[in-house]
């Protein structure tokens, strides 16, 4: 790579990332007239929202009564009462409207017979503040995501958006007062880097469960968005919050939806038991996913787990009428089928939890702006989807609400968006001198160096040390040793040395560029959850077992507030959880039960 | 299952250093336990030579991202069966675009001609306070048609876009044109046939049905394009 030169290009906007959130920005910023560069390392279609399957929750009440403020009250206590309660009314209260205005733009639902958008059981969804499960997950068969992200791709092509496709931003400008003023990246196809002089920037990125080493995240599920944010001195919120999804192809790590259970799908241990019921003697096996992930690992620990080495459980639908599976779960069974050689209509499916999703993230208000540990907004800084913590998951994010987060949040950011630089009338600040030096030193570093280490071995002891130290159920020492060990590992990726030095489609460069960013994901993830003493939500420890004082190792008046990581320093401070909504009373702290 | 060493010929051309493409040989072990798809070999080949370049993402057949033709056949690295490969297996780029770089094509002509068909919802009455009304049999007719992942498995299996990618449409293009043509939501019908009524957008479909042999999702192009021909017709008499 010799051409280590960068010219700017500018826009009012730009959007990071192409999957359902900066999609959902997208549109606004397109219709709003914006000049607006989307920027994503795949064609839009090829995003990770394209994997999910189950559903997106809102409140509609197609099939029975259902009502925004009991979605709301399930929110908050399956995110253990970590999750900011304005925010998660915020969202909650506009689910309705933004999976009608998807239908709109052509989503295809499937429908109820009077032709309404198909609702479904889904894992910690019930009716009447906690009574027993109803059907809020609006579903097109078990490829909702996919159906979606297509549908918002579409209404893309007709607001006509710019898209740079393949393109793989590297860094956040920010200047000496904070202000955000764009991006670098780098083009994929040519090695070009390029500066994004904008406005406003607005990160999309998604999670980054490729810290894991079973996950259900694609391969660029690498955390662009929280390395960025980290190396710009913005502080990461809770990141010790991983939610590990019951269901998960054993061996393969490919996705099961909950809505296979939400249809009547029943887990089973060696006894053929329908465990769930020990667990969660009103919800079953659909409680909340962390409950029931534990729950699993527990049947695993003590014996009862399934198969030559009783490592998995089974996920038993074949008491279903074979054309409710055709029609309802038809790419569950090509999954099966494809990744578990398994048809799921004559036989159970091998499933254990696997990691999935990042409850924490950038930290965000409802309106999409990023804050800082100060409380203030970063100027010219937005964040949606699950690279943003706003926080409506708090310990515990709840099936199908995060296609919900990404619309409604996707969609906030963009209008704070039009709002600051249409109204306000925003100029460009000018970029700082030095803007691209650490982006440049970082390239140079990985085209010179000569006896380093291998990325892809680095990768691999990264996320063996996050599966190991960091898993379904976390204990002190491990915790600790695993904070040394991942700080081992980071001094290897400050080494990383590839082969290929190519500037065409170069993917050796991209994945070590990448690893810089899983690193600190993996870094905050760690010394955050070594650091809460306490059980909450998906992050449990053996420390902090369930005790009369501390009903489920939960430690209210220690550790109900936000964690934030900063970089500089690998150190934390602590926010309060916002208990306060916007216009209803706040969900008064509870023991969580199913 | 045991392990084995497999045989692998593989496309490779790097324009910043080869003056033209070539096949290398390379033989890799494979375990069949762990390795059971085409993507975690190519993994593995590629964790002993970074240089090595091709498209992933999902690793789980419904992003499109890892199509290659395999064995002289378009499909998904993710989805292939490796113990079902005869050897040496033989990975090239998918035929018909240019390529950048090894299994790597430029399918700029490929999301030319999607764009082409308008592929988003039209209907310009004003919607309704909640979501618009579509009967399930309604809702069926789209089945077999929303599900495509835009892979090019198809178009690029297809000898009409081999010989015509600027002006034939494609088998992805028309199935797609055909998903929103099918929705009674869609209000462009007659528009939409129109733009199709052309002897290459549509009508260089010949009916030679690889799309419908290739395609990693089980979808059927073939019979789109005949249902967009049948309508044609019927508004004609």
């Amino acid at each position: 790579m010799s051409k280590l030169t960068i010219s700017v290009r500018k826009f009012d906007a730009v959007i990071v990332g192409a999957g359902g959130a900066g999609l959902r920005a997208a549109i606004q910023l397109s219709e709003a007239g914006l000049k607006t560069a989307v920027l994503s390392k795949v064609f839009p279609t090829r995003s990770h929202t394209v994997a999910a399957q189950g559903g997106v929750s809102a409140s509609l009440g197609n099939s029975e009564e259902d009502h925004w403020h009991w979605h709301m009250y399930d929110t908050v206590k399956g995110s253990d009462w970590l999750g900011d309660q304005d925010a998660i009314e915020y969202m909650c209260r506009k689910a309705p409207e933004a999976v009608v205005e998807l239908e709109h733009f052509g989503m295809p639902f499937d429908r109820t017979d009077e032709g309404k958008i198909y609702q479904r059981p889904f894992g910690g969804h019930m009716s009447n503040f906690g009574e027993k499960p109803v059907r809020r997950a609006c579903a097109a068969a078990d490829r909702t995501g996919h159906a979606m992200l297509h549908a918002l791709y579409q209404r893309n092509v007709r607001a006509n958006t710019q898209f740079f496709v393949e393109w793989m931003a590297l860094d956040l400008i920010r200047d000496a007062e904070g202000h955000v003023l764009g991006i670098i990246a780098l083009e994929m196809e040519t090695g070009d880097i390029v500066a994004f002089h904008a406005k406003a920037t607005i990160f999309a990125t998604g999670g980054a469960g490729r810290i894991y080493y079973s996950s259900t995240n694609a391969f660029i599920n690498t955390g662009d968005g929280l390395g960025m944010a980290a190396r710009a001195g913005i502080a990461l919120e809770d990141m010790e919050f991983w939610q590990f999804h019951p269901t998960g192809v054993a061996g393969a790590g490919v996705l099961i939806t909950e809505g296979v259970r939400g249809e009547g799908g029943i887990l089973r241990n060696s006894d053929n038991e329908r465990f769930m019921e020990r667990y969660a003697p009103n919800a079953k096996d659909l409680a909340s996913r962390d409950v029931v992930s534990r729950a699993m690992v527990t049947e695993i620990n003590e014996g009862r787990g399934c198969g030559p080495h009783k490592d998995f459980v089974l996920l038993d639908i074949t008491h279903l009428d074979p054309a409710t599976i055709m029609k309802r779960l038809p790419g569950i069974r090509e999954i099966s089928i494809q990744f578990a050689g398994i048809d799921p209509i004559k036989a159970p499916i091998p499933v254990v939890p696997t990691c999935h999703y990042q409850m924490g993230g950038v930290p965000t208000n409802y309106h999409g702006q990023v804050v800082n540990a100060d409380g203030t907004t970063v100027p010219g800084f937005y964040a949606a989807g699950e690279v943003a913590c706003a926080s409506v998951h708090g310990a515990n994010r709840l099936g199908t609400n995060s296609l919900l987060d990404l619309l409604v949040f996707g969609k906030a950011s963009g209008d704070s968006v039009v709002e600051s630089v249409k109204k306000n009338a925003v100029a460009h600040k000018d970029l700082p001198a030095d803007f691209a030096d650490q982006t440049l030193a970082r390239l140079n570093r990985l085209n010179t160096q000569k006896s380093g280490a291998s990325v892809n071995e680095t990768r691999l002891e990264m996320q063996r040390t996050m599966q190991k130290h960091c898993g379904v159920f976390r204990f002190k020492d491990m915790l600790e040793e695993g904070v040394r060990k991942i700080c081992e590992v980071e001094k290897a990726v400050r080494l990383t040395e590839i082969g290929d030095k190519s500037n065409t489609w170069n993917t050796a460069r991209v994945e070590a560029l990448e690893l810089d960013n899983l690193i600190e994901v993996a870094k905050s993830t760690m010394v955050s959850a070594e650091a809460r003493k306490e059980s909450r939500g998906a992050h449990v420890r053996d420390d902090a077992p369930d005790t009369a004082a501390n009903p489920n190792g939960r430690d209210d008046e220690k550790w109900l507030k936000h964690s934030l990581w900063h970089r500089e320093t690998n150190t934390l401070s602590y926010k309060p959880v916002t208990l306060t909504p916007l216009s209803v009373e706040s969900i008064a702290l509870k023991t969580r039960a199913y | 299952m045991a392990t084995e060493t497999m045989q692998f010929k593989i496309y490779r051309y790097d324009p910043d250093k080869d003056s033209a493409p070539y096949m290398q040989d390379i033989s890799i072990e494979v375990d069949h336990a762990i390795d059971r798809k085409l993507l975690d070999v190519l993994t593995k080949i590629k964790a002993k030579d970074d240089s090595l370049s091709y498209r992933r993402s999902c690793r789980e057949g419904i992003c499109g991202s890892d199509a290659m033709n395999i064995n002289g056949r378009n499909g998904l690295a993710c989805l292939t069966e490796i113990s079902e490969l005869k050897q040496p297996v033989v990975l090239r780029p998918l035929p018909g675009l240019p390529v950048i770089r090894d299994l790597i094509v430029d399918m700029t002509q490929f999301f030319k001609q999607y764009h082409s068909i308008k592929p988003y919802l039209i209907n310009d009455t004003p919607p309704p306070e909640r979501e618009r009304l579509q009967t399930p049999e309604d809702r069926e007719e789209l089945n077999g048609l929303y599900e495509c992942i835009l892979c090019a498995c198809c178009s690029t299996s297809c000898p009409s876009f081999w010989w015509n990618p600027d002006k034939f449409v494609g088998p992805a293009g028309l199935l797609n044109a055909y998903r929103f043509i099918a929705d009674t939501r869609d209000e462009a019908t007659n528009a939409r046939l129109d733009d199709l009524e052309d002897p290459y957008r549509l009508f260089r479909c010949h009916t030679i049905m690889n799309c419908v042999e290739v395609c990693p999702k089980g979808l059927n192009p073939t019979m789109a394009i005949g249902k967009i021909k049948e309508m044609m017709v019927r508004r004609a008499i």
